[in-house]
């Protein structure tokens, strides 16, 4: 099992995002893997572990598309256990979804993974495109906003579970095809391989992190660094930004003293009572 | 050249989701000139498709057994169809887990530039949509000749019926390849109270809810104001309750007239869900607590002391 990681680089999301001139400023942030895409190796990794004999079975890439600094966040990846990384070249406020994931089906043809995963959602961008764009572009089937996912023993089909608004969707897809996760992907039970690990096989409530054996492993590892004219990937951007503002700021509260006082504001002062 | 909005039914009725998709599209059809399109996909939708017509010019529906179980991989080919049959320059649907899940499909088989959750029209292509978890409010310009984009629904008023309600028309699907994807199973939550995203009171709480039975105290809170219950990841993840009550960035956009965060602290992934709520309400018993900034009224107390009481009064109140 061949599976192929989309991960994207981040802004530290706890850290207070400075907006102004029409401009987000990020040259003081620290810079991180987007959660659903760490969550997105995670079931990755699983999905190549518990077999009988304990060792892993199959191969785990992560991709990024970035500046060259982005190598950082794809060593930390290769130190959580992915086996390679590729930096495809890329300048981020000239990418858009589209353009990502036609720089990924690109990817995609060349390693012909037999399963891309990756996170819902970047948590600076908010788009919740880039999965289904490239699912369209490949012609492949999708799953997205994955709470679990089973591969079939044969290897040439999933059940998953989908979080949708009025609750939980089953679906079957054939493989190849590409999976996007939401976060409780991570659960202890959500993933599994059943040519591999046997029912009722358990991993950590959260994500892993790398050990020291992980980091020092992954100095070893392949980062592969390509451009996206390498890959054949033309034309632009579909969609530009032009500006960023801040949100209007809610007036400020006040504390109540009581219960008492609670209520009688919200009848007589807000009237939602 | 027209303007399409995904109308997504029941098998009798418009979902009333797909009404604030209706509005962003009617402003976005102003922009782009030619009549306002809706398209409905299903199986057995006669009815929903009539019902979805009072609001637009004519409906466009695609009604197949095929295409009864809502996947991607045959609806994303029917909108690219109907936009390409109907010589339409727009797309508009509302984000709710169907348009998230479909319209970006179908924006790569158009070629076309999509922007996601959309809060206003700005011109013909440019639209303004939050991003980083709200933080800032981004405008965006789509450079293909056709436009997608989903709408975030708390920011578009629920559409009234146009004064002359539409035709529909019949169109046959085109070919039709699931490319092996199935439905097994939609495991509903069913609820009484109203849906979460349009519930007018949402009673939400948080990690120090501690254990799932606590939880009645604000059912019935939410009950006595006919509102909805909400939850914060955190209790999400507790399995306190179901996933689908999680509110903030990555779970469901609220925006009620009145907002009830209990032993919450609000993360800012929790904010970005619930801030454009019209009053909020925090309760919490850590005076620091960072869901205080964004209350209109904040009690520091402990849920335990202060939701009884709270229920008790608010009865006083309104003499029941």
């Amino acid at each position: 099992m061949k599976i192929l990681v989309p991960c994207k680089r981040v802004p530290n999301p706890e850290l207070k995002l400075k907006v102004g001139g029409g401009t987000v400023d990020l040259s003081g942030t620290t810079w991180q893997v987007n959660p659903f895409d760490e969550y997105a190796v995670e079931a990755a990794l699983r999905l190549t572990e518990r077999s009988k004999g304990g060792e892993r079975s199959g191969e785990v890439i992560v991709v990024s598309i970035g500046p060259k600094d982005t190598t950082t966040q794809l060593r930390q990846l290769l130190a959580m256990g992915a086996d390679r990384a590729i930096l495809v070249a890329g300048d981020d406020a000239a990418l858009d979804a589209d353009l990502v994931a036609r720089t990924l089906k690109a990817v995609v043809e060349t390693e012909k993974p037999d399963l891309v995963v990756m996170g819902k959602q970047a948590v600076d961008g908010d788009d919740n495109q880039v999965g289904q764009l490239l699912a369209g572009y490949l012609g492949w089937p999708q799953a997205t906003f994955l709470s679990s996912i089973v591969l079939a023993a044969d290897g040439k089909s999933a059940t998953v579970e989908r979080e949708v608004d009025n609750g939980v969707e089953a679906r079957r897809v054939r493989l190849p095809a590409v999976a996007t996760v939401d976060l409780r992907i991570i659960g202890k039970k959500s993933v599994r391989n059943e040519a591999l690990a046997a029912p009722g096989a358990e991993w950590d409530d959260t994500q892993r992190l790398a050990s020291l054996k992980g980091i020092m492993a992954a100095k070893k590892k392949e980062l592969k660094e390509v451009s996206a004219d390498a890959l054949g990937v033309k034309g632009d951007a579909l969609v530009k930004t032009l500006s960023h503002a801040s949100p209007p700021a809610r007036k400020a509260g006040i504390k109540v003293g009581s219960v008492e006082e609670l209520v009688a504001k919200l009848h007589t002062e807000a009237k939602v009572i | 050249m027209a303007t399409l909005v995904l109308l997504e039914t029941t098998s009798s009725n418009l979902r009333s989701a797909s009404l604030a998709a209706v509005t962003a599209a009617r402003e976005l059809a102003k922009h782009h000139g030619g009549p306002l399109v809706g398209v409905t996909i299903g199986a057995g939708i006669g009815a929903a498709a009539a019902d979805a017509a009072r609001f637009v010019d004519q409906v466009l529906c695609y009604d197949n057994p095929a295409l009864a179980p809502g996947l991607a991989e045959t609806w994303a080919p029917v909108l690219a169809a109907a936009v390409k049959d109907s010589g339409a320059t727009a797309l508009v649907a509302s984000a709710t887990s169907t348009g998230k899940d479909v319209l970006p499909r179908a924006a790569a088989l158009l070629r076309a530039g999509m922007a996601s959750d959309i809060v206003a029209v700005l011109g013909p292509r440019s639209f303004r949509r939050p991003t980083y978890a709200g933080n800032a409010l981004t405008e965006v310009e789509i450079t293909t000749p056709v436009v997608l984009c989903t709408v975030r629904q708390t920011e578009f008023a629920p559409a009234a019926p146009a004064p002359q309600a539409g035709t529909v028309v019949s169109k046959p699907a085109p070919a039709l390849d699931t490319l092996g994807s199935e439905l097994v199973a939609l495991h509903a939550t069913k609820s009484a109270r109203p849906d979460l995203a349009e519930a007018k009171v949402v009673v939400s709480g948080g990690r120090g809810m501690k254990e799932a039975a606590n939880f009645k105290v604000l059912e019935e809170l939410a009950d006595l104001l006919g509102g909805a219950l909400g939850a914060s990841r955190a209790a999400c993840d507790a399995g306190m309750v179901p996933n689908d009550l999680q509110v903030g960035q990555t779970g469901k956009v609220v925006a009620p007239e009145l907002y009830f965060a209990v032993a919450l602290s609000g993360a800012i992934q929790h904010l970005a869900g619930m801030k454009s709520s019209k009053v909020i309400v925090a309760i919490n018993k850590d005076p620091d607590a960072p869901i205080f900034q964004v209350a209109d009224y904040g009690l520091v107390a402990t849920w335990e002391a202060s939701i009884p009481e709270l229920i008790g009064a608010i009865k006083r109140v309104k003499d029941v």
